[in-house]
């Protein structure tokens, strides 16, 4: 009987070993197998959270009568709300709010006690940053039951009338920025970071390597070239490209999803610019880490997956934990959807998005020296 | 001024992850001369070209290349001097002529139109000039690659097997062409395993093991007997005292 013309065990046997060897031996392949299930599950399973609590929050507090140190109280023990800053008034609450330093602005109007006694319903203003609606959803939905039940305690006795039927004060929310709360909105812009994080990283990642592996690299070496030239050159189309994505996310954004575009585009622009070149940086820094194509590839999804899932493009930045916000805060991409939220939903000017600037021209800069550095004039 | 020697280097030596490749080796060639780099492969041939021309750095060694020195002065002798890289190294997703204005550029030529005009013409190429490189043949992707090493007419030619897979009549052209170029002045060392090249060298280096065995005219080397059986004997001997 002829064996080669059946299936034969002990030749599958031996394809399964080969197979076996050669993905030991493929350390970021195998790394990657490992690496990307513990990344997810630490990942969705701790750093994200779709009830983010402890927001950020800033008061204005004109009345310091009991009731109303009541009702921050209350605010306080439902654990949405962390007051971080008190401020004297309206004008510099709006700029945190603008900034993103707070997710909430809440203001107890002068008189608020004395009026709450008299039967004449206060007002409690919340100001809320809406541009992520999952991120003061929750948030809003508690405020409107601790409204209700803040004063039990306060107005019992003598009080007690105060109390029956309707609530004893006006809780007004100002939603603002996305005050209809359109999930779109939020998305669309920050897609434009998460796009140009994806592709721009990946391009210039198989830049280099690709080179390497057609044996070109080995002549481009030969010539008088600089490594600055190379690199540079190799960034300058992609920066065109970049533009590209930016300009057609931007039209979509407009004419499909009638994003609304508050702040000027050509600080957008300009600012897209550093984020397109640090992401370039970092695939071109990558390219000379990795030995050929694929390890370059997988290189850009360990950088991908991170950005995508602590950037707070998927899920509410504020939810997370520390760590996990820690080192959402050094990716380029979480201050660049600061920014392009900040700009096109806010109108946030050069002077509110200075903070994101500066994290992403760290980044790209040590991405740059990383690579000039790693980048090889020789073949040794 | 020209110095007696293009290539003068002593004590060459590379080694990788604690393997010699390159043992200590002293070359030396004059100009217009033609020097045939023979070996068994893995001995260490290339390794010691890309010394040459700053693609490696030696990890011992000195002398001079073109009159600049080996160690610390690679960038001039990349300017003066062609390499021609074993596997075909220009863009195959490029045109010839944009492979040799690419070239041209990285070498900053003067007059970059009209030395991409006389390669092309030199080549025969002029009327293919759009054509990928990648759909060229062997031969044709050989002459390609030697034109766009000497298009920023070098004085000092490295090639590292350029004849590998290439037809007989085609090896025979593009040595007739080599022997044209070094009567006109320009130095080659050429890496090789056919003999009937060898026989049309000035001078041979035999290595193996990253040592040099034998350095001399094809008639000392030979002897008495064909090269083919001296350096069988070579081998044998070298094999021997190695295992």
């Amino acid at each position: 009987m002829n064996h080669s013309h059946t299936f034969s065990l002990p030749r599958l046997w031996a394809i399964v070993v080969k197979e076996f060897i050669q993905m030991r031996r493929d350390r970021l392949t195998f790394g990657m197998m490992i690496g990307i299930p513990l990344i997810q599950l630490i990942l969705f399973g701790f750093a994200i959270n779709s009830d983010p609590k402890h927001l950020a929050t800033a008061v204005h507090v004109a009345d310091h009568g009991p009731q109303a140190r009541s009702v921050l109280g209350s605010m306080k023990a439902s654990g949405y709300f962390d007051f971080i800053r008190e401020v004297a008034n309206e004008a510099e609450g709006e700029r945190l709010l603008a900034t993103g330093e707070v997710q909430f602005l809440v203001t107890i109007p002068a008189g608020f006690s004395r009026e709450l006694l008299r039967g004449e319903k206060p007002t409690l203003l919340l100001e809320a940053d809406a541009t992520d609606p999952a991120a003061t959803g929750n948030a809003i939905a508690a405020l409107k039951i601790i409204a209700r039940s803040a004063l039990d305690n306060d107005l019992k006795g003598g009080l007690a009338f105060l109390q029956s039927g309707a609530d004893p004060l006006e809780l007004r929310v100002h939603p603002k920025y996305n005050p209809e709360g359109v999930t779109q909105y939020n998305i669309v812009p920050g897609l434009m970071g998460v796009v140009l994080t994806m592709t721009m990283a990946m391009i210039t990642a198989l830049a280099i390597t690709r080179e390497r592996e057609r044996g070109t690299m080995e002549n481009l070496l030969s010539m008088p070239t600089k490594p600055l030239e190379v690199l540079l050159g190799k960034i300058i189309p992609y920066i065109l490209v970049g533009y590209a994505q930016v300009g057609l996310i931007l039209l979509a954004a407009r004419v499909i999803f009638n994003v609304p575009m508050v702040g000027s585009l050509t600080l957008l622009l300009a600012v897209a610019m550093l984020f397109i070149i640090a992401n370039l940086a970092v695939g071109i820094t990558f390219s000379t880490l990795a030995r050929n194509q694929l390890q370059a590839v997988q290189m850009t999804f360990f950088f991908f997956l991170p950005s995508m899932l602590l950037s707070g493009f998927m899920f509410p930045f504020r939810g997370m934990p520390g760590w996990a916000q820690m080192i959402g805060e050094l990716l380029p991409l979480t201050h660049f959807l600061r920014i392009v939220r900040g700009v096109l939903l806010k109108g946030n000017g050069f002077a509110e998005i200075s903070g994101q600037i500066w994290p992403i021209a760290l980044f790209a800069l040590l991405a740059v020296v990383v690579g000039v550095k790693r980048y090889r004039r020789t073949l040794d | 001024m020209e110095p007696e020697f293009t290539i003068d280097v002593h004590g060459m030596t590379k080694i990788f992850d604690g393997k010699t490749v390159v043992n200590g080796m002293d070359l030396r060639m004059r100009r217009g001369e033609i020097c045939g780099f023979l070996g068994p492969n893995g001995s260490g041939k290339t390794t010691f070209i890309r010394m040459l021309c700053g693609l490696l750095h030696p990890d011992g060694g000195s002398g001079s290349c073109l009159g600049y020195n080996v160690i610390r002065e690679s960038e001039k002798i990349r300017l003066e001097s062609g390499y021609m890289t074993q596997r075909f190294s220009f863009y195959e997703d490029l045109t010839i002529a944009e492979n040799l204005d690419f070239v041209a550029r990285m070498f900053s030529l003067p007059g970059r139109r009209a030395s991409v005009e006389a390669a092309l013409e030199w080549l025969g190429l002029a009327n293919r000039r759009n054509q990928l490189a990648g759909e060229l043949s062997g031969g044709w992707k050989q002459r390609l690659a030697l034109a766009a090493c000497m298009i920023h007419k070098p004085r000092l030619l490295l090639l590292d097997e350029p004849t590998a897979g290439v037809d007989p009549k085609a090896r025979r052209q593009f040595w007739d062409t080599i022997r044209t170029l070094a009567d006109g002045g320009l130095t080659v060392l050429v890496s090789t395993h056919y003999m009937d090249e060898a026989i049309r060298c000035d001078s041979l280096a035999y290595i193996a093991y990253g040592n040099l065995l034998v350095h001399g005219t094809p008639a000392e080397v030979a002897g008495d007997s064909t090269l083919e059986e001296v350096f069988v004997r070579l081998m044998d001997g070298v094999e021997d005292s190695y295992h």
